[in-house]
């Protein structure tokens, strides 16, 4: 940590509003200066001059208008159907670490499904002693927990393990999201029916039409997993299985079941298809690995990328996220010179278990060319790999669990590429 | 004072101090007054099933209705009925060929679902049912929780066991006589069973948090860049509609 203090001490001084104003974008600044030009000082500004809206003019509210480019996005070439398909969300316009909920990332494999709460049934049952039907009032009566913890699919990064391919923040890393969820924990409704002795696997189902179904390790169950309906203020967004779903805290997003209808206990695991044909990474030498739940540690920069490019030399804020499916983020470090030389970063409060983690760290740009990456250290002391050394181990086909430094190039011009280095 | 109301007074009393499971307090660390005060709040039954008493025991019709699943590895749960290769083959044209083929061989991005045999080391592996799924319980608890895409779950038992039957042939893992039962499901051994591992191998990279000159500045070399592939959509305006590639 000392040298990203010691890096930030001048200019926290000196410079710091001027640091400020820069750093809210380069890009973003020009544009609204160029926009505003008849409405800045001295002049005033249309909308100091009128009355605004009514409250309740818009009862539920929405983004301003000028961030209509900042929604979910998806790759059209990527999924046969858009309904088992996926979508990203915009890392590149998402300030803190918390996801809003209308740009959490969606993950569908028979669509979204638009449950009655009224309707909706949980059902626990298998090796129990009191197989258990839910209403929807009866779980939100349990003493309930609220966390903070991302959601990360394990495909994120997928598309990069042979080459770079997309030059895009949003679709290299955008299938993550951190919320605040509000639920019950699981170990609650497993210790309200009983578990039989001989209880050592726990499956869960989805109600949506492909009643998507995961096997999960009975001690990770009763470690942290929530079944939730509460996310960030509201109910769970349908795109996230409303009115329930389950959350498995630094685990491959897909255990997370949505729509979350029944909890069966067993004796060993199901080996369902979505553990099986797919989330299973395949090896050079042709095996294939399965239950490989934890999304290990992992970071990226998102100020300056292919989206956020820098406009002109001089001092910006290089800022980031962090992330660990083990724990907490206990440092990043930053390299601008392609991982010759390393600084570590400022970590910004709070940081949390399993839960995204911003960084920063200030950086006067020279107006040459650069390589800027950054390096996730976890609680437990690992250390985020390159992409030679994961492709070293494990190849090119695994698809899932890319959790690889990500190396942005900046170029004179200030435009910013997705490249790999070897 | 009853369990519940007993269980109610605890746990706005305590907020603070119950437990992850709940609203349990935890006691460790008290004495006197504190520790008999955190004691009584814990109730006889507080680990006992049915402490909180909420929802309803679910009868075993309830649990007949969405209990469907049939395990991988050894067929638990599959239901009674049978199904043979023939007539999984005019299901299979009706149901399934529009998006993987008639024979399995995928109508575009959809699925493959036979093929890729020996490619599982190949530098574009093909996995399929046939060269790479584990089990084969699994083809038929997936065909009858999430197939036919547009309309899941509405197939008849029997029909899924054809379709499981048909499939299976295709692949040339079953002969054409063969049938699908709960009993022959179960034993049929799936080429690649014995290529998965199930227990996680990682951390298997070794990164070490080297701060200066920790690789030679000549090293340092662009091998892949996203620029200029044409494969990323637009990440302003409207959702791109571009096409695949």
């Amino acid at each position: 940590m000392g040298q990203g203090v010691q890096a930030g001490g001048p200019f926290a001084r000196r410079s710091f509003l001027r640091f400020g104003a820069a750093a809210a974008g380069g890009a973003m600044l020009s544009r609204q200066a160029r926009a505003s030009a008849e409405s800045a000082p001295p002049a005033e500004p249309d909308w100091s001059q009128t009355i605004g809206s009514s409250v309740v003019d818009r009862p539920y509210g929405k983004p301003s208008d000028f961030e209509k480019d900042v929604i979910r996005r998806d790759v059209p070439w990527l999924t046969a159907t858009k309904e088992s398909s996926v979508s990203f969300s915009p890392l590149q316009s998402m300030p803190g670490i918390i996801t809003a909920n209308g740009l959490f990332f969606e993950r569908y494999h028979a669509g979204r499904a638009d449950v009655d709460p009224r309707q909706h049934r949980l059902l626990i049952h298998g090796l129990v002693e009191r197989p258990l039907v839910l209403t929807m009032d009866d779980v939100m009566r349990f003493p309930a927990v609220s966390r903070i913890h991302f959601i990360e699919c394990p495909a994120n990064g997928g598309m990069e393990w042979r080459e770079a391919q997309l030059n895009s923040l949003q679709f290299t890393h955008g299938m993550i999201g951190c919320a605040e969820w509000t639920g019950v924990p699981l170990s609650t409704l497993l210790g309200e029916v009983g578990l039989k002795k001989e209880a050592k696997w726990v499956m869960v189902e989805g109600a949506d039409g492909a009643r998507m179904n995961r096997s999960l390790p009975l001690a990770k169950c009763l470690d942290d997993c929530l079944v939730v309906y509460g996310q960030n203020g509201e109910a769970l967004r349908p795109e996230q299985g409303y009115p329930l779903r389950l959350l498995v805290p630094g685990w491959e997003g897909n255990v997370s079941v949505k729509w979350l209808r029944r909890i069966k206990v067993g004796d060993a695991p199901w080996f369902s298809r979505e553990e099986t044909s797919k989330y299973t990474e395949l090896m050079p030498d042709g095996k294939a690995r399965g239950f490989t739940w934890v999304n290990e540690a992992k970071s990226v920069i998102t100020f300056p990328c292919p989206e956020k490019p820098v406009a002109a030399p001089g001092l910006y804020e290089i800022r980031g996220l962090a992330w660990s499916g083990h724990g907490k983020v206990k440092q990043v470090d930053v390299s601008v010179d392609g991982g010759i030389n390393w600084q570590t970063a400022q970590l910004q409060e709070p940081i949390l278990s399993k839960a995204l983690t911003r960084f920063t760290l200030p950086w006067r740009w020279d107006g040459k060319q650069a390589l800027l990456q950054s390096r996730a250290i976890d609680d437990t002391g690992y250390v985020q790999p390159t992409i030679a050394q994961l492709r070293k181990v494990r190849g090119t086909n695994p698809i899932y669990h890319n959790n690889s430094i990500q190396t942005w190039q900046v170029k004179p011009d200030g435009s910013v590429f997705d490249v790999q280095l070897g | 004072m009853s369990s519940s109301a007993r269980r109610a007074f605890c746990y706005r009393s305590s907020p603070r101090k119950r437990g992850p499971g709940g609203w349990i307090p935890a006691c460790a660390g008290m004495s006197g007054i504190t520790l008999l005060f955190c004691l009584w709040c814990i109730p006889a039954g507080a680990a006992s099933p049915g402490a909180f008493g909420y929802g309803h025991v679910a009868t075993p019709q309830e649990i007949a209705g969405w209990n469907i699943d049939a395990r991988g590895s050894d067929g638990a749960g599959l239901p009674p009925g049978k199904g043979d290769v023939s007539h999984g083959a005019d299901v299979f044209i009706q149901q399934c060929g529009p998006c993987h083929g008639t024979f399995g061989e995928g109508e575009g991005r959809y699925p493959k679902l036979e093929g890729g045999v020996g490619t599982l080391t190949a530098d574009r592996p093909e996995p399929t049912v046939g060269s790479y799924w584990p089990f084969a319980p699994t083809l038929w608890d997936y065909i009858n929780r999430a197939m036919p895409f547009s309309a899941p779950h509405t197939l008849s038992a029997d029909d899924v066991y054809a379709l499981t039957a048909y499939i299976l042939n295709f692949n040339n893992i079953v002969p054409a006589d063969f049938v699908a039962d709960r009993d022959t499901l179960p034993k049929v051994k799936m080429p690649n069973r014995d290529n998965f591992t199930w227990t996680d191998p990682r951390p298997d990279t070794k990164n070490a948090a080297c701060m200066k000159n920790c690789i030679e500045p000549q090293a340092v070399k662009i091998i892949s860049t996203a620029e200029g592939k044409d494969l990323t959509p637009r990440t302003t305006g409207p959702l791109d509609t571009m096409k695949a590639k």
